[in-house]
């Protein structure tokens, strides 16, 4: 993508960490006060400029055969400006873990806080899997859609709303509906619309497993380029190693049910990145080998549990 | 001549009518089919003009089509409303089903004797019978639309921070629309059904009471006239709810 301008600096000040609770859990913050720091949660460098805090995060549902417990005293710290991976077998949690950062569930026990340094902004913004833009909408009415609820006035959204789908490529293709788009673009739109608002954190759930592989590349690669202008807090889930490595500066493995962290590995490539000539280096495939090993263990007793359920 | 698909399917729509007219004329000219039952298409336009210029057609197709604009509203507002609701809230839903099932399937003609009895036999069981015809297929239809919105759309609308009205307006009701169309074009069939079942019985104008009074005095033409002007009337219906449904949504694909 070559259309990507330089924006103002959009970086806030750092460190004026006002801290908000985050919005669905006013009362889970008051039970999450009883609830003593855990020890036994997987190492997890705590600095005290984490954009978000997770702390003794746990979710139980309710189903008919019982309580199922999708996440089990999840903590882990997310520092401002990182970008934060997470894979893990599927079923793991990871879809609610980043739900409940997103305010669409509320945790059973323990806390996500987000810390917001600018009230005005929404605290998260999610790119959700699979098809989410409204087919009722033109892909300018699809991005403008978060700044519109927030009451964001018209020349803000003109000129915020133009330019990410200029980043992204999409300004053409404005006036056009969901329906005359091919998969590639509509995740774009949906991109365009979580930057859109400008929030605290980007929250990413698969956003590019719809995809087909040149796609996905492709997309991967734009990703970076947008994120690297104003490097927002993004915790994105994936079921791909290679996107793990490719766009993570911090990438967290998850254990099959219920869901624990099971280790967490720093990424060291440089950025801004190149996707494929990433993925051509030593080092890289080095570390999918290793992230793949701490993860094969878990996809093997996911297998084995889903075998048991069908027995 | 290259023909879009969408204009080929609208002379494909005129044709068949037209191809019938001159058929059912090529036969009553020759004499194949009785005159007295079917009389030929050039003498029902005839009996067409005599109505038409005399101003009885007129008069009762506007008394038709006040009472189907009534019933329409009186009928489909409230469906429309009571349907969002029921696909919005559950406890709703749970209240409102059952009524709506057991209810739907009687035949809304043999309710008429009912209604008569509640309403009388001046304009208001009229318009309560196309009322009637309009609610069922729109507050099923509106139900089934929102609740197959995809969740995911809901889940969009809360995180960016979307309220209940704004939910309301920007995902349910657009989301539902495609079935209230639906709805809509059905509800317009069967009040068009009904006014004609009700006019028949105990009314002094409209083109129900056209067709019966024909069918008393054995004049068959006029019976077709008002025959004929019915279907008009439902191609026309259907046709504008199609121009409304281009133009409020344009994001249908439509094949």
């Amino acid at each position: 993508m070559d259309n990507i301008k330089e924006e103002p600096d959009l970086e806030e000040p750092a460190q004026q960490a006002s801290r908000r609770a985050h919005r669905s859990d006013p009362t889970e913050n008051l039970k999450a006060m009883a609830v003593p720091e855990l020890a036994l949660a997987p190492s997890t460098t705590a600095p005290a400029t984490a954009k978000i805090e997770i702390a003794g995060l746990s979710k139980v549902f309710a189903t008919r055969t019982g309580p199922f417990t999708a996440l089990d005293t999840i903590s882990l710290d997310i520092a401002g400006g990182s970008f934060c991976t997470i894979v893990g077998p599927s079923g793991c949690g990871k879809t609610t873990l980043l739900r409940i950062l997103a305010g669409l569930e509320n945790p059973s026990a323990g806390r996500a806080t987000i810390a917001a340094d600018n009230p005005s902004k929404p605290l998260n913004a999610m790119v959700f899997q699979g098809d989410s833009i409204f087919p009722w909408m033109t892909v300018w009415n699809n991005a403008a859609y978060g700044l519109r609820m927030r009451g964001a006035p018209k020349a803000q959204i003109r000129d915020v709303v133009g330019h990410y789908l200029d980043r992204t490529g999409l300004l053409p293709f404005a006036d056009r509906y969901p329906h005359q788009l091919s998969g590639g673009m509509k995740q774009r739109v949906s991109i365009a619309r979580a930057f859109a608002t400008d929030p605290e954190v980007l929250l990413m759930d698969e956003p590019f497993s719809a995809l087909d592989e040149q796609n996905r590349t492709l997309l991967q690669e734009e990703l970076l380029k947008i994120w690297d202008v104003d490097k927002k807090t993004v915790v994105c889930i994936t079921h791909s190693v290679d996107e793990a490595v490719t766009m993570g500066d911090r990438i967290v493995v998850m254990t099959a049910h219920p869901g624990r962290i099971k280790s967490i590995v720093e990424v060291p490539f440089p950025r801004p990145r190149e996707v494929l000539a990433l993925r051509r280096e030593p080092a890289y495939g080095a570390l999918v080998y290793r992230i793949w090993g701490d993860l094969r263990d878990e996809v093997d007793r996911a297998r084995r549990q889903e075998a048991a359920i069908e027995a | 001549m290259t023909l879009s698909p969408a204009a080929r399917d609208r002379l494909i729509g005129l044709a068949s009518p037209v191809f019938l007219l001159l058929a059912w004329e090529g036969f009553g000219q020759l004499g194949w089919i009785d005159q007295r039952f079917f009389p030929a298409p050039s003498r029902i336009a005839m009996s067409f003009a005599r109505l038409s210029s005399s101003g009885e057609l007129w008069t009762n197709l506007a008394a038709s089509l006040m009472r189907l604009f009534w019933g329409y509203l009186l009928g489909g507002i409230p469906a429309l409303l009571l349907g969002l609701a029921m696909g919005l809230y559950r406890p709703v839903r749970a209240l409102i089903e059952p009524l709506v099932a057991a209810t739907y399937p009687i035949p809304k003609s043999a309710i008429l004797p009912l209604i008569l009895l509640i309403f009388g036999l001046g304009e208001a069981s009229k318009v309560a019978m196309v009322a009637l015809g309009v609610f069922y297929p729109m507050i099923i239809n509106t139900t089934a639309g929102v609740l197959e919105i995809e969740k995911i759309y809901l889940d969009v609308g809360k995180n960016f921070g979307a309220g209940r009205g704004q939910t309301f307006r920007t995902i349910a009701l657009p989301g539902a629309a495609p079935l209230i169309m639906a709805g809509m074009k059905l509800g317009a069939g069967l009040g068009l059904i009904l006014i004609a079942i009700a006019e028949m019985i105990g009314a002094q104008s409209g083109i129900g009471y056209m067709i019966w009074n024909a069918w008393q005095l054995m004049s068959v033409d006029t019976m077709f006239v008002g025959l004929i002007v019915i279907a008009i009337l439902g191609f026309a219906f259907n046709w504008a709810l199609d121009e409304v449904e281009r133009w409020l949504l344009p994001w249908k694909a439509r094949g």
